[in-house]
């Protein structure tokens, strides 16, 4: 059934059939094979060229899942089975990684500690923490040295006492290298480009900074130049004992452990960072809604997004259903005028929209204010319950045109015969809305307006934008404000600050999902969607 | 619900009265035209002060609260120029993404509302409701996770990692098999069965029958998907925030945002003129296709 693997002489019977179009079929069977083959060479080229990075970079895992699933790749598109599957891969493929991995991996991370001083493993927290403590060691010896670059990283040519050349990084320790000498001194070596003086001067910081690594063992200390000609040794004033697992402070004597917190920790509590990333278990959910000053913003901020959200589906919906109440008379001239001026606030992209209202609002310049309000100083964003209401105004803007659509849509689905019986019958226009039309829009609009309520749930551009959720909550320890909802709540927790809290983020994150899907589930039962699949 | 019915002016079997009061006619529809006006005054002063201040040659914020006193196109150079913003850049850069993710978004929904619709296949219910399930958390909530991703990726593929437009373009397409699918999805089940039978008995490929016949069809249904995910994907901040760091890489969401972060000393008119630049291509374009939109709400609600 698939003519892609069609023999050649069943085509010859199908376009037999049809004498006319002998050449067009033979090159509508021809073209999409060739398309097919090309990519999937496409495909298979980058694949190749992936798994070769990957093993350059020691990735074992990736490189494998990367042959894996290229592998099935071309099984689904050159077998004459798995139809489905040759329309569904692409977009499965990208659904895995970037909703389904990236799920699970939030869910990962959540029980971590990871986050600012805690971002790689404990090698690196050492090196890191021995050469922030590095010291000149007085009276060692001078090496001659040359800056060499590489790709924008940066290198020393060191000449060793004994007169061999060696050379290493910040990232790779001395290593014996082939050389150029002059005078003695290895100037150049292949693959290395030598810095001139001028060139050195340009990047003064950067080579005042590198520092290279004399051996694997961090305490064997690191040699530098202050002046790019001359290397000296420097030593951590941190010493790594490896069999103890601590770091001792040689300059006081001070010894830190590793508590299994993710940082060396000395006696009376101190913690050198960086620390390193560890698994913390159900410590992040734990201290979300115990820790008193976390626990606090997490429950006004959740109760601030379930009613911005069902205030803003409220309001919106209200608006949205009066308008169209109003111009679904059929006498009123001007309808169309006037949904296409209605509409326009819909049309204009939302995070433009809530930054002129965050001008317009502005509390001593903005033209609420200065204009409408003939220079009252209302503090539209900067008072806690203003503020509230000020996103629910702006909201209201940005989304009763959507309502408006849908209910007038929704009203003249309702067949006239309906309000005519109830008119025939005595009822006011009133009880005709009350309990013919509103029943019947709410039943066609329901899932919509659970759609909206999903979205208002994670609506973080009005609120990011406007408020940016201000105006922050002194007392809590997180930045949040009284307008945050849980959305931009992770994204400040996570993103914004002096200290990112990645797994705290990502226990919010996990949080919010658990509370989205029982909503949504439990609405889902209601409406029946679900059970319409057929 | 089509578009047609919305679109129902005064029709032909409306009694019109040719005489009567203007007690009446007001009770009848001049109310009407009153809750209009007030509706209309309401939904355009925001857009009326923003093109007031873009004409505005030299305005701060308050300096834009006197409308129309000033006009001249002083602060559209001032944007478009680049002096102090790469606007030209960032709107470029939006573009860009924002078209191409909603070709693909359209392309991968469409080839996987196809398999969906047409196909009977194990694991299909199955399927519909993992995308369902996997759609309730957005990306938004996954965006740590995302940046861990995209900066463990760009040390082997600096092409696709953070910094990326690409890579940004990449995770959007995470969710091209979402609620864009399930809108697709229904608009192919009200193709009847009957055309693809007739083109497979006709010795039609699968291939030939998706993008010969069925694609064709439901032409309308893919232009309110690609409008919408365009859409969505100029408003995106948050993903393109963290993903993309060098100003001349950003979005207008981005960059425009931290040029107004503090609007008292920010060239509020400059902005303005941006915000103009940005906004029309998209009002107009939203305003061609109204009623492709309308119909593809609608139809959505009253399903």
């Amino acid at each position: 059934m698939t003519q892609l693997t069609q023999t050649p002489d069943k085509g010859g019977t199908d376009t037999a059939d049809r004498p006319r179009g002998q050449g067009s079929s033979t090159s509508g069977r021809m073209l999409p094979l060739l398309i097919k083959i090309l990519a999937l060479a496409v495909v298979d080229a980058l694949a190749v060229y992936a798994v070769l990075v990957l093993i350059g970079a020691k990735a074992w895992v990736v490189a494998g899942v990367v042959v894996v699933v290229t592998a099935i790749v071309n099984w689904i598109y050159f077998s004459r089975r798995a139809l489905p599957a040759k329309y569904l891969a692409p977009g499965v493929i990208f659904l895995c990684l970037f909703q389904v991995f990236v799920l699970v991996y939030t869910g990962y991370v959540a029980f971590t500690n990871y986050g600012t001083g805690h971002n790689g493993n404990k090698d690196q927290a050492i090196s890191a923490l021995s050469a922030a403590a590095l010291q000149r060691v007085p009276d060692s010896p001078t090496f001659p040295v040359s800056v060499v670059t590489r790709s924008e990283e940066l290198g020393l040519l060191v000449t060793a006492p004994g007169g061999d050349a060696l050379l290493g990084t910040s990232e790779s320790a001395l290593e014996p290298v082939e050389a150029t000498f002059e005078a003695g001194k290895a100037v150049a070596t292949p693959g290395w480009q030598t810095l001139q003086f001028a060139q050195i001067l340009d990047r003064t910081d950067e080579v005042a900074q590198l520092s290279v690594p004399f051996s694997d063992d961090p305490n064997e200390g690191a040699l530098r130049t202050p002046d790019g000609s001359n290397g000296y040794l420097y030593i951590s004033t941190l010493h790594y004992d490896e069999v103890a697992d601590t770091l001792t402070d040689e300059s006081t004597g001070k010894v830190y452990r590793d508590t299994g917190e993710g940082a060396f920790t000395a006696d009376d509590g101190e913690q050198l960072m960086p620390g390193w990333q560890v698994t913390v278990g159900l410590d992040n959910f734990a201290r979300a809604v115990t820790d008193a000053r976390l626990a606090q913003p997490l429950l006004y901020v959740t109760a601030w997004t379930f009613g911005f959200a069902l205030l803003s589906v409220a309001t919106t919906f209200a608006l949205g259903l009066f308008l169209a109440i109003v111009f679904n008379h059929p006498a009123m001239r001007g309808r169309k005028l006037y949904r296409a001026l209605l509409i326009i606030p819909y049309a204009v992209p939302s995070f433009l929209s809530a930054l002129v209202w965050a001008g317009m609002m502005n509390e001593s310049f903005g033209f609420l204010n200065q204009v409408v309000f003939g220079g009252a100083m209302i503090p539209w964003l900067s008072d806690p319950w203003m503020a509230k209401l000020s996103v629910l105004l702006v909201n209201l803007w940005l989304g009763f045109p959507y309502m408006f659509l849908v209910c007038t849509g929704a009203l003249q689905a309702i067949p006239d015969e309906l309000t005519e019986a109830g008119t025939v019958d005595g009822a006011s226009g009133w009880s005709i809305f009350r309990f013919i039309k509103l029943p019947l829009v709410l039943v066609s609009v329901a899932p919509l307006l659970i759609a909206s309520f999903a979205f208002n749930f994670n609506n973080f551009n009005i609120v990011y934008m406007l408020t940016g959720g201000g105006p922050r909550d002194p007392s809590a320890p997180i930045p949040v404000g009284h307008t945050d909802l849980l959305i931009s709540m992770v994204y400040k927790v996570a993103f914004t600050g002096q200290v990112r809290d990645y797994g705290l983020a990502s226990a919010y994150s996990i949080i919010i999902f658990v509370v989205v899907a029982i909503i949504s589930v439990i609405a889902f039962r209601r409406t029946k969607s679900l059970e319409e699949l057929n | 619900m089509s578009a047609s019915t919305l679109d129902r002016e005064d029709g032909p079997d409306i009694p019109t009265e040719r005489k009567r009061s203007a007690g009446a006619w007001f009770t009848d529809t001049g109310w009407r035209h009153l809750v209009g006006l007030v509706a209309v005054a309401f939904a355009l002063f925001p857009v009326v002060f923003v093109i007031s201040s873009s004409l505005n040659p030299n305005g701060t914020l308050t300096g834009s609260n006197r409308l129309f006193s000033a006009i001249g196109i002083d602060s559209y150079a001032r944007i478009l120029g680049g002096s102090q913003t790469p606007f030209l850049t960032w709107f470029g850069n939006t573009m860009l993404i924002a078209a191409l993710t909603a070709v693909l978004t359209v392309f991968l929904g469409a080839l996987a509302a196809y398999a969906f619709s047409r196909m009977r296949f194990t694991g299909r219910r199955f399927g519909l409701i993992a995308i369902i399930v996997v759609q309730m958390f957005p990306q938004l909530l996954g965006v740590v996770a995302i940046f861990l991703l995209l900066s463990t990726i760009g040390d082997w593929f600096p092409e696709i990692g953070l910094n990326s437009r690409i890579g940004l373009i990449l995770v959007y397409l995470g969710g091209a098999l979402g609620a864009n699918t399930y809108l697709m999805y229904g608009f192919f089940n009200t193709l009847p069965p009957s055309l693809d039978e007739a083109a497979r008995l006709d010795g039609a490929s699968h291939v030939r029958i998706f993008f010969r016949i069925i694609l064709p069809l439901v032409t309308p249904i893919l232009a309110v998907v690609a409008l919408l995910s365009f859409i969505t994907t100029l408003n995106e901040y948050v993903v393109a925030s963290v993903i993309l760091i060098d100003s001349e890489k950003q979005t207008l969401a981005v960059g425009l945002t931290q040029l107004v972060s503090n609007p008292r000393y920010a060239d509020w008119s400059a902005f303005s003129a941006g915000t103009v630049i940005a906004a029309l291509p998209v009002v107009a374009l939203f305003l061609y296709l109204q009623k492709y939109i309308v119909g593809g709400l609608a139809s959505g609600a009253v399903k």
